[in-house]
């Protein structure tokens, strides 16, 4: 299985890995069955111009090489994003980010917009 | 040195031995004639054949007729499901009676998916008898599974993965003693073994362990890809199932790989040499990286029998680590192991074999194994452990608590 630099450069140096205490919203995805697990927190901060901002957002991703390359290439994605912006991210737009992601990736690893997506529903609900 | 590899892999795959290599040169080019043939050429071909098969039967202490060359174990393992089978129907009374066949849970899966195939065709029944948590089948599961028309029984004699060893000898009295039972017209149940990772370190005298079949490969024992047999007890009830030539005692048609026998030959006979002490130092390395593995490294387990093990094999499994980032991580560090993780091979669920003997799923995706060879150095052992200890840190600290929370939400 051939991965790309992109993955192998997220892979081995991941970016905004971590939990943040007192997050707005968390997102949990997968199951150890299929031997991935992701885990997406963000902070959600007011702009008066923008609205609501993601401006802080880490991750925790027990899995494969791709796994955690999604994981750390969505928060480089929907840094800064509002909240109806980081919504649009899809996992195409992950892979493409990454520079293709092997086709056995696509769905088996390539979780990571739905935790991203779970993570603002949560702040959603908690904030409705 | 330092950019040299470390291959730790050699269950996968070994490399030729440079004394195999050199016997069997002559015969791609020189000596190439087709064993098969009348003249000069194919002459000396087939007494290189000859030769080899010789050294071959010695080691297995069987006849040289009895010897089977295959492409490797897994066309053994396929001969031997279906050749049984094709052997059964072969008789009139049979037809419409459909057998048994018994083999182990956790076998390659050559073997699991030939049963498959034949339990799909409608051709046979199968039991597969899960091994017990220490990796290793009980006997008195295979007692119970034997039915009054069980007419194979295949259980590996070293597990691929784990590396635990399994009771063939004890296995074939059983077998024995159910075929006494049977009258004279009744199909006797054939015992195979799948031999493959054994050879190396194991006595595979065919009259000590009692078995009628035997498959393996000689990549696994320092010779070349390509080429294993299957050993045939004179009298077995097996047919062939491919057909052309009359080669191989009329069971393997197609022309001897002659190149692949002589090297199969030479790598037998530089094993039977050193095969005692080549064992007993892979067995001290391997001890050594078990200990330094489980003393230095957190929540690691060893799977499998820690006593009745292949002297080569590790197989452990690290908590909070998925193992397709821990193979990449180590590879990229020039050093080559194996996992039972899904992700490594393209497959939807982990180690059929670590499943088997009761891992959970994470258990099995978290999995790492290491099989020594006799090129391997108790510096390599270090280095490995050394650099395996600091991405084990690293992937631990992405992981982080993400499990436990999985857990507790549950």
């Amino acid at each position: 299985m051939q991965y790309s630099k992109k993955v192998l450069e997220h892979f081995t140096r991941p970016h905004n890995q971590g939990v943040i205490k007192n997050a707005s919203g968390v997102g949990m995805v997968g199951n150890p069955v299929c031997g991935d697990l992701m885990k997406i927190y963000i902070k959600v901060k007011r702009d008066k111009q923008r609205g609501e901002v993601i401006n802080k957002i880490g991750f925790e991703t027990l899995g494969c090489a791709s796994a955690i390359a999604t994981s750390s290439m969505i928060t480089d994605l929907a840094k800064d994003k509002t909240l109806e912006e980081a919504m649009k991210i899809t996992r195409q737009d992950v892979a493409d980010a990454l520079e293709g992601l092997p086709p056995i990736k696509m769905h088996c690893s390539n979780l990571a917009d739905e935790a991203l997506h779970e993570a603002i529903k949560d702040y959603q609900n908690k904030h409705k | 040195m330092q950019n040299k590899k470390i291959y730790l892999d050699y269950a996968a795959t070994t490399p030729v031995d440079k004394e195999v290599l050199k016997e069997m040169l002559p015969y791609f080019s020189e000596k190439f004639g087709n064993a098969m043939s009348i003249h000069s050429f194919g002459q000396e071909a087939l007494q290189a054949v000859d030769t080899a098969r010789g050294k071959i039967a010695g080691f297995f202490g069987c006849a040289p007729t009895e010897i089977v060359f295959t492409s490797g174990a897994t066309e053994s393992n396929n001969l031997t499901v279906k050749g049984v089978l094709k052997s059964y129907y072969s008789k009139a009374e049979n037809r419409g009676k459909k057998p048994h066949i018994i083999t182990s849970a956790f076998e390659h899966h050559c073997v699991l998916d030939s049963c498959k195939a034949a339990e799909k065709e409608g051709l046979a029944e199968v039991s597969y008898v899960k091994p017990g948590k220490d990796g290793i089948v009980k006997v008195s599961e295979i007692a119970k599974a034997i039915q009054p028309n069980t007419v194979l029984i295949s259980i590996m004699y070293v597990n691929n993965e784990i590396g635990t060893v399994q009771p063939i000898g004890k296995i074939a009295k059983l077998v024995a003693k159910t075929n006494k039972n049977r009258t004279e017209n009744e199909f006797k149940a054939v015992f195979h073994t799948d031999a493959t990772q054994a050879v190396n370190y194991f006595d595979c005298d065919v009259e000590k362990l009692g078995v009628d079949l035997l498959s393996m490969s000689a990549h696994k024992i320092y010779g070349p890809k390509g080429i294993g047999m299957l050993y045939v007890r004179k009298g077995t009830a097996i047919r062939k199932i491919q057909d052309g030539g009359d080669q191989e005692y009329k069971m393997r048609a197609g022309t001897h790989n002659v190149t692949g026998i002589v090297g199969f030959g030479k790598a037998i006979e530089i094993m039977k040499k050193n095969a005692s002490k080549d064992s007993k130092k892979i067995q001290s390395l391997r001890d050594y990286l078990i200990g330094k593995v489980l003393r230095e490294i957190p929540n690691a387990t060893l799977n499998g029998s820690k006593i009745m093990r292949s002297p080569n094999n590790a197989n452990f499994s690290f908590r909070d680590i998925e193992g397709e980032g821990l193979l990449l991580s180590l590879d990229m560090e020039g050093i080559a192991c194996s996992t039972g993780s899904a992700c490594s091979s393209g497959a939807l669920s982990p180690s059929h074999v670590l499943l088997s003997i009761g891992l959970k799923a994470e258990q099995a995706h978290g999995s790492l194994r290491m099989t020594l060879g006799k090129y391997t150095t108790k510096s390599e052992i270090d280095m490995v452990v050394k650099k395996l200890k600091i991405i084990a840190g690293r992937l631990r600290k992405i992981s982080g608590s993400v499990l436990a929370d999985y857990y507790s939400k549950k």
